[in-house]
């Protein structure tokens, strides 16, 4: 049977990518935020999983206001990356893992998670900035990836109990795939920011500090923190956290933490980083 | 009845909740069209005959030709979609984010580099701010 080994949390600010693409990691103002992947990048050369399902949202990229699911699972062979309005991130395109996201997509629907499944979707800086703050500039991504795209724009996204119970059902559904697969699953977007308005710029180190301390150790009392939490005290578009439930709920209850990271800022956006085992007993 | 609206409080912020995506549909949609190069040439050319191929209201045309994000906001756009007219003009989200808030470009990025807008007076509006809502 397939397992889940470990999640990573990080935010998917597209500047970054930018920094990526450009060859800026090294400068001055993005070399801090950089160093705290260090340790990601080798610990995932040790831990390399087969597949990794990404929990990540679109930016009016893929889907625009005529088609808007809560959860979207990608079932396709192959993604590329999108075209964001100045030409695609020049990244190896993304390979799907069709048969164990079919048995996920089956297995959760049956589980009450009314999934959209989709085939043939260009991925976003939501999904392609996260391998590549892991995996650096490989000409091909060395494992499998899941997109799961979860609706954070329209307001208002699924609760965070909800992405939780929802991470859940998938490590059921991970745990009934035949094949011996190791999985992991990512959570991403966030942490504190708003875009958006007179109050842009706003940054909450407190409640980002409490949010990471408390998704490693209570998870399920904090997914029932409220939508008016994050709009009011993380910004608007810090509710992006939501998504990192997905992951965490997929995790078991208690798990080693083997790396926490938080920087101030990348472009509008407070960054946050988690590498999350499960215990090999489990 | 009405739907709970919590975060009508939230100072100077526009949650782009569904009654807001319903007035701002096609001012969204017209942003979109902006991922094709061939529209924001067309755009940029000409952009008062490029905004009346769209159904959009008056105000909301006249809130794109001024540029004024906020405007487009509490007209219905979503910043993910606003954000493809400025990316056409080739400016930084962190710029466009700079004319919503009145500050400079510039102090705009130093109160980022020193950690961001507080939270503290930023989490509920004022009294008068609420008398206006």
């Amino acid at each position: 049977m397939s397992k889940i080994s470990a999640s990573v949390y990080t935010s998917h600010v597209p500047a970054i990518g930018a920094a990526i693409d450009n060859g800026k990691t090294g400068e001055e103002y993005w070399a801090p935020l950089f160093a705290g992947y260090e340790y990601g990048k080798k610990w995932i050369a040790e831990k390399m999983p087969d597949v990794v399902i990404l929990v990540y949202n679109d930016h009016a990229s893929a889907f625009d206001l005529n088609l808007v699911p809560t959860f979207a699972l990608g079932t396709g062979e192959e993604f590329q990356p999108a075209d964001e309005g100045w030409g695609p991130r020049p990244v190896a395109s993304v390979k799907g893992h069709p048969e164990l996201a079919s048995h996920i997509a089956q297995s959760v629907i049956q589980d009450e998670f009314d999934l959209t499944i989709f085939n043939t979707l260009d991925v976003d800086h939501g999904l392609t900035v996260p391998l590549s703050l892991m995996f650096g500039q490989p000409e091909a991504w060395p494992c499998k990836v899941i997109p799961l795209a979860v609706n954070v724009v329209l307001y208002p996204p699924p609760s965070g109990k909800r992405c939780y119970d929802l991470g859940k059902a998938i490590k059921r559904a991970v745990h009934t795939f035949d094949e011996d697969l190791d999985v992991q699953i990512w959570g991403t977007g966030g942490m504190s920011h708003q875009l958006q308005g007179p109050r842009a710029g706003l940054i909450n180190k407190e409640f980002d500090a409490d949010f990471l301390e408390r998704l490693v150790k209570d998870p399920k009392g904090l997914s029932e923190v409220p939508h008016i939490d994050y709009v009011r005290l993380a910004g608007s578009e810090g509710i992006e956290l939501v998504m990192w439930f997905i992951a965490r709920g997929a995790m078991d209850a208690k798990v080693d933490e083997k790396h926490r990271f938080y920087h101030v800022p990348a472009s509008n956006t407070a960054v946050g980083h988690l590498i999350l085992e499960n215990s090999d007993d489990s | 009845m009405a739907l709970e609206k919590p975060y009508l409080d939230v100072p100077g912020t526009t949650m782009f909740d569904a009654d807001m995506a319903r007035k701002g549909f096609h001012l969204n949609q017209f942003c979109m069209s902006l991922m094709k190069a061939e529209n924001r040439k067309r755009f940029l050319a000409d952009e008062s005959s490029f905004l009346d191929e769209w159904p959009m209201t008056e105000a909301q045309k006249a809130a794109v030709l001024k540029r004024d994000y906020n405007e487009m906001l509490s007209l219905g756009g979503n910043i993910y979609f606003l954000a493809k007219i400025f990316s056409s003009e080739h400016i930084s989200f962190q710029q466009a984010a700079s004319t919503m808030t009145g500050m400079s470009p510039e102090e705009y990025k130093q109160m980022m580099i020193s950690g961001g807008r507080s939270p503290e007076g930023n989490l509920y509006k004022t009294q008068d701010e609420n008398d206006n809502v």
